[in-house]
């Protein structure tokens, strides 16, 4: 019956074809919509790890989290480096790590860092080691894989975050060596160049003496970076202080040693781009964001909310794409109806011919529903397969999907119902035509042709 | 048996027996009562009185009862006026789809054996409307012998045939029937098959004559 169903479908390949096409697109955008949707969300869960709290210069929550958890946007601003103590003060308090954004190296951040980053991804050494020594990086898997680095190679790092065309003025005068490359971690680790704060501080000219008291004077509010983030020409308002810095940032080999940093000569005061937070304990979450808050140079966002909020803004275009594909399998399920309603005419004398011949009734039903479902199953098959091809191009095409950790061929379980509602769609479709061949009778059909 | 349509008598005291291996002409005009008496032979229509048996096994009565659909699945092939090929199949689809629906599987020795014999087997992948109508004759012929059937039911045969044709198809039938050692039931109003067949019925206004 299935042979007898698919010749039928051969028989009118124009028809078959369209319904095929039009079943084909809706799941193939479909798929490409779950697939889209699930991959980010996974990707944001993998990158915001064991950070609960980011603090930053004042601006939008989101903003700050794009800037300094996933590495898509530009920060709002620095904060003092004071603030570290604010918060490794506080015992409820676990891990503050703090990053200095400012530039790239062939569009990959430099994140000026210590080693609680590490913790935060679980990062694993691939060769070579930690930065410790000023001006070391330890580049990400996708870094060194798609810069072609390797251990020991100089690089100079440019102005700029990587996606600003303005930013291209190099550091000559403070290139970056090669010391360790990361391990792949499918977190966005893997496309950022890690080295230390001071490190940063240096390319800038920002100077900082260990064990060395500072007395800053802050003049300016904070500044929404464009271009060259890491603008330390102005700093946040805050309160003149006198105090030792005993928070900087140790390397990744050597966390348990954090070194004091001064400002020198320079005129410039050393800054943190932002600082990441993770609790020792659940109390945190309630009495820390609102204390931070009070500060006046200083917010904090919560990565889960402010991710829960744009996947909830993503998710709100996703649902009109969503609806325009469902639509778009019912079109194909009631174009299948119509195309065996009119074929239901010609076939009826076939499948009474059948049952004269020893078919069934469930044979013949079969036969119709088949049809249907054989339809679906090929609009089904060719549009995931189309959706997964159009996955891998656009990744072989686009670096950056790839550097996003956008896998093509990774399968997620709602395709498998997807699917299953599509087949269920060509199903019903066929099922009036299929019932009134069950309801047939064969001996009437016949007896008009005897 | 009797058969009436709306009170009126289409069959009226038809009796008759069909030997195994017998071959008959089942003449009459149309509206003689041939396709409601194929019917009732078929199992695709019930008598109002008598009944049909094949061999010792009721095939169709009154009352419904008997084993007709299964009968004629197992032991009884059609030739149908419109030949009714299924169209989205080849001549070989139709051979093996009616073996399929008869015995589960198909025979491909046995159809392509009939194909040949039938002059069709450079025809094997044609599809019906590719076929003359000669062809398509023989594609009906070979799709109702290759169950193997023990009556052989065919329905006006040659009415779309010329002479030549005609005689070629009767000729045929006969000898296929023979060989198949099946019962051959042929009706038809075309006169010019009377020489092929030694024993001949003539049914008229629903009544055998003499």
């Amino acid at each position: 019956m299935i042979r007898l169903a698919l010749a039928y479908l051969a028989d009118r390949p124009l028809t078959s074809a369209l319904n095929v096409l039009l079943l084909a697109i809706s799941v193939a955008m479909l798929v490409l919509l779950l697939q889209f949707s699930s991959q980010a969300e996974e990707r944001f869960e993998r990158d915001i790890a064991g950070i609960d709290l980011v603090v930053g210069a004042k601006g939008s929550p989101l903003q700050l989290i794009l800037s300094s958890v996933f590495h898509v946007d530009s920060p709002t601003g620095n904060i003092p480096v004071e603030s570290i103590d604010l918060l490794r003060r506080d015992p409820a308090v676990a891990r503050v790590v703090p990053l200095a954004l400012g530039d790239n190296f062939d569009g990959f951040r430099i994140v000026g860092t210590d080693a609680g980053f590490a913790g935060l991804y679980d990062l694993k050494l691939a060769e070579g080691r930690s930065f410790a020594a000023p001006m070391e990086a330890v580049l990400g898997a996708d870094v060194a894989r798609q810069t072609g680095a390797k251990l020991g190679q100089k690089f100079i790092g440019s102005h700029g975050l990587g996606d600003d065309p303005q930013g291209d003025q190099g550091h000559d005068h403070a290139p970056f060596t090669t010391v360790g490359i990361l391990a792949p971690s499918g977190t966005v680790a893997d496309r950022l160049i890690l080295t230390s704060v001071e490190s940063v501080w240096a390319v800038h000219g920002i100077g900082h003496d260990h064990d060395h008291d500072h007395d800053h004077d802050h003049k300016t509010g904070h500044d929404h970076a464009h271009g060259h983030d890491h603008d330390h020409h102005k700093h946040h308002a805050h309160d003149d202080h006198d105090h030792d810095h005993d928070h900087a940032a140790p390397s990744l080999a050597s966390p348990a040693a954090p070194a004091p940093l001064q400002a020198s000569g320079s005129g410039l005061e050393p800054e943190f781009t932002a600082l990441l937070v993770t609790y020792r304990n659940a109390s945190a979450a309630i009495r820390l964001p609102a204390m931070i808050n009070r500060q006046t140079a200083l917010q904090s966002a919560v990565p889960a909310t402010e991710t829960a909020r744009l996947i909830e803004l993503i998710g709100a275009s996703l649902a009109g794409i969503k609806v325009f594909a469902w639509l778009l399998a019912a079109t194909g399920g009631l174009a299948i109806f119509v195309a065996l309603l009119a074929a239901l005419r010609a076939r009826e004398g076939d499948l009474a011919l059948l049952r004269v011949m020893g078919a069934s009734r469930a044979q013949v039903f079969g036969t119709m529903l088949l049809e249907g479902v054989i339809t679906a199953a090929a609009g089904a098959v060719l549009g995931w397969l189309a959706a997964h091809g159009l996955m891998a191009l656009a990744a072989a095409r686009f670096a950056t999907l790839a550097d996003l950790g956008f896998s093509p061929f990774q399968f997620h379980s709602g395709e498998i119902a997807l699917v299953a509602g599509v087949l269920g769609i060509g199903a019903l479709a066929a099922l009036i035509p299929a019932i009134r061949i069950y309801q047939l009778d064969p001996a009437r059909v016949m007896a008009r042709s005897l | 048996m009797g058969k009436a349509y709306a009170g009126r008598p289409v069959l009226d005291d038809v009796s008759f027996t069909l030997d195994a291996g017998e071959r008959l002409l089942l003449l009459g005009p149309s509206g003689s009562g041939k396709s409601t008496l194929l019917n009732i032979i078929c199992a695709l229509a019930r008598p109002d009185r008598g009944e049909v048996r094949l061999g010792d096994e009721l095939l169709a009565a009154p009352s419904g009862a008997g084993r007709g659909d299964a009968l004629r699945r197992a032991h009884i092939a059609i030739i149908f006026q419109g030949l009714r090929l299924v169209s989205a199949l080849s001549v070989w689809g139709n051979l093996a789809l009616a073996q399929r629906l008869q015995t589960g599987r198909s025979d491909p020795g046995a159809i392509a054996v009939l194909l040949e014999r039938l002059g069709l087997g450079h025809r094997a992948d044609a599809r019906p409307h590719e076929l003359s109508q000669g062809e398509a004759q023989r594609a009906a012929i070979a799709r109702a012998l290759v169950v193997r059937p023990q009556l052989l039911i065919a329905d006006e045969p040659t009415s779309a045939l010329d002479h030549a044709n005609a005689k070629v198809v009767a000729e045929l039938l006969d000898e296929l029937a023979r060989e198949a050692g099946a019962s051959l039931l042929v009706a038809t109003h075309d006169d010019r098959l009377t020489s092929h067949f030694p024993r001949q019925l003539r049914l008229d206004s629903g009544r055998l004559a003499a």
